[in-house]
């Protein structure tokens, strides 16, 4: 019931604070310099062919007018078109999507069977020399800029070794577009060459993403071990005689993790954002390349669409963290 | 406070993070004197472009001939200015929001909050990106991005922890005694939540150094010759492998002042906050 009634307040403010956050980047983006208009109707364009354009696109309004007129169209479901591909913005986003999100569920699954275990054990051995030399290493996990770890890992791997693809999805053109999701098109298409070649290709951008992740869920979990080792159940239980393995497994565990399942929900937001520099290091075709390149050329309508699918993914995950964490944890039920 | 420095001088490695900013500090005051070739944030010396590290140039030189060494200096100038003035103005901003939308019920705090919650929605590199692709690259407005994208953090923060001390017998004693509201916030609220932002600000500083060495890796950092780390490693990708040197040192430079801040804060929460290490792990 209280589940309910969080989600219900939560579901109410969705839509203001997307168009909140449309709002600011809309009056950001069209403060931009360069005059999209005189972009758009190229170089040597008369002043007359400039003012049309700009009519045409309604660019010559009031901003809050612009603002009114865009919101009307996106209740359409019309993101309006990309400057620069000259295609749908929401055409675009929805086929780069899949890359995104196949990369960012890879970096979660590899940052949790890293960082769980990991965590689990430097709270068991708190103190020890392991639990000194992760701290060190997940503080230094956190303390890489991404773009730069991201090469190193290319002038190591793919440059020198020549070991790893240097950037891209997959060699040629990769697999028939079925989800989208290159592994998995591979798999139903039955193609182990082209599931290998995408995994291979996965591998440098997973690496560069997982690492400051798994940092972050080595920490959390450990401190969620150490918190519920030192409640009084996990003391009764002592007192009572239980053996200290059954101790770890059923009670330490079972309510530690509790907290790393949200935090891994908050990290999959988190991975998303890392992915925007990530993938224009590998020219990864995916939402944060797109979102680099149209914010790098004033690509308006394709900054505002991917704005707009950024924060529903953040919204949503934000949500989706409560609503699971209110069905696990008993206490939220009460 | 005596307490606090004594228990933080036993943890090793909150005293390495404060010896890298320390050593950040004075490298950047000190870079003309320690630098090799304090000319070379400006000048070009074509014949020698892309040496290795040797003897005369310690980190090898770069695509102009310039020193890298000497520039790796200057530019930590550059990244002290931005990291500490956006995060004053993030905190001056930030903190004061918190303050009143926690203290205060009613309309105004709710509408504060949703402000920073709309902030906080999108990552704060795409806002960062695109606030600085508007404004144009310069240092100032890489501090204005960074600024406008992460006083949300401080305002949240403060909002809660002022909402959890709100009630508590000394405040309620305050107000009892007739202090006016900013009084109370202020001189009462204040001083007992100044160890989270204490600690939520040193753990700040490196994400934001690392959000501002990537504006200036995409381009919108300060424009050349300023020796901005991100730009420079930027720069560095056309020529590898070959030049190796000209990527790794610049990362190193962001990788140390960063792990000092972030060693450093998780000393500094160890000692001052023992509940902010159970909850949001950064």
């Amino acid at each position: 019931m209280r589940t309910l009634v969080l989600v219900v307040n939560r579901l109410v403010w969705v839509a203001p604070t997307l168009l909140g956050l449309l709002a600011i980047v809309f009056f950001i983006s069209h403060v931009i310099p360069a005059d999209p208009a005189s972009f758009i109707a190229g170089e040597n364009a008369s002043p007359a062919t400039v003012a049309e354009v700009r009519a045409r696109l309604g660019l010559d309004q009031p901003l809050h007018i612009q603002f009114v007129r865009y919101i009307q169209s996106i209740l359409q479901g019309d993101l309006g078109r990309s400057i620069f591909t000259r295609r749908p913005v929401a055409e675009d986003l929805l086929s780069r999507f899949p890359a995104t999100m196949e990369l960012a569920i890879a970096a979660v699954l590899v940052a949790s069977t890293m960082g769980i275990p990991l965590g689990v054990v430097s709270a068991l051995y708190r103190n020890s020399w392991l639990d000194h030399a992760l701290r060190i290493v997940t503080i230094a996990g956190l303390a890489m800029a991404s773009f730069w770890l991201a090469i190193i890992l290319q002038l190591t791997f793919s440059m020198r070794l020549g070991i790893t693809p240097l950037h891209g999805r997959i060699e040629g053109w990769g697999p028939e577009q079925i989800t989208g999701f290159y592994t998995v098109d591979a798999l139903i298409m039955g193609d182990p060459e082209v599931l290998l070649d995408a995994l291979h290709h996965m591998i440098l951008p997973v690496v560069t993403l997982s690492l400051p992740a798994a940092a972050t869920i080595v920490r959390f979990t450990r401190a969620g071990v150490l918190n519920a080792l030192s409640s009084n159940y996990v003391l009764y239980s002592t007192a009572m005689g239980y053996p200290r393995r059954l101790i770890i497994w059923k009670y330490v565990l079972r309510n530690a993790l509790i907290g790393t399942v949200t935090q891994i929900g908050l990290i999959f937001g988190i991975l998303l954002a890392g992915a925007v520099v990530v993938e224009a290091v590998f020219d990864w075709p995916g939402l944060g390349l797109f979102a680099v390149n149209s914010i790098l050329s004033s690509d308006y309508n394709a900054v505002m669409g991917f704005t707009l699918v950024a924060g529903t993914m953040f919204i949503v995950i934000n949500l989706l963290v409560d609503i699971l964490q209110g069905m696990i944890d008993p206490r939220e039920r009460a | 406070m005596r307490r606090v420095m004594r228990k933080l001088a036993q943890d090793r490695a909150a005293m390495l993070g404060f010896a890298l900013i320390v050593l950040l500090v004075l490298v950047a005051i000190l870079a003309p004197f320690l630098s090799t070739h304090p000319g070379d944030v400006s000048d070009f010396h074509t014949h020698r472009r892309l040496t290795p590290p040797g003897e005369a140039n310690w980190l090898g030189t770069d695509r102009m001939g310039a020193d890298i060494y000497s520039r790796l200096l200057f530019g930590a100038r550059i990244t002290i200015t931005i990291a500490v003035v956006a995060i004053t103005v993030a905190v001056l901003i930030g903190v004061p929001i918190g303050l009143v939308a926690g203290y205060y019920d009613g309309i105004v705090s709710d509408l504060l909050m949703r402000l920073s919650d709309i902030f906080l929605a999108v990552p704060q590199i795409v806002l960062a990106i695109a606030i600085a692709q508007t404004l144009g690259p310069s240092i100032e407005n890489v501090i204005l991005a960074l600024s406008a994208t992460y006083w949300p953090f401080w305002a949240r923060l403060v909002f809660a922890e002022t909402r959890s001390c709100r009630n508590e017998p000394f405040v309620e004693a305050a107000i009892a005694l007739g202090c006016s509201a900013r009084r109370v916030m202020v001189l009462h609220i204040l001083p007992n939540i100044s160890s989270s932002i204490i600690v939520r600000t040193t753990i700040g500083m490196g994400g934001t150094i690392l959000t501002a060495a990537t504006l200036g890796f995409l381009g919108l950092g300060p424009p050349p010759p300023a020796p901005e780390w991100g730009r420079t490693i930027a720069e560095a990708r056309e020529f590898l492998p070959m030049a190796w040197w000209y990527a790794a040192f610049p990362g190193l430079a962001i990788f140390m002042v960063v792990m000092g801040f972030n060693l450093l804060g998780d000393g500094l929460r160890d000692v001052l906050d023992p509940r902010l290490r159970r909850a949001h792990d950064r």
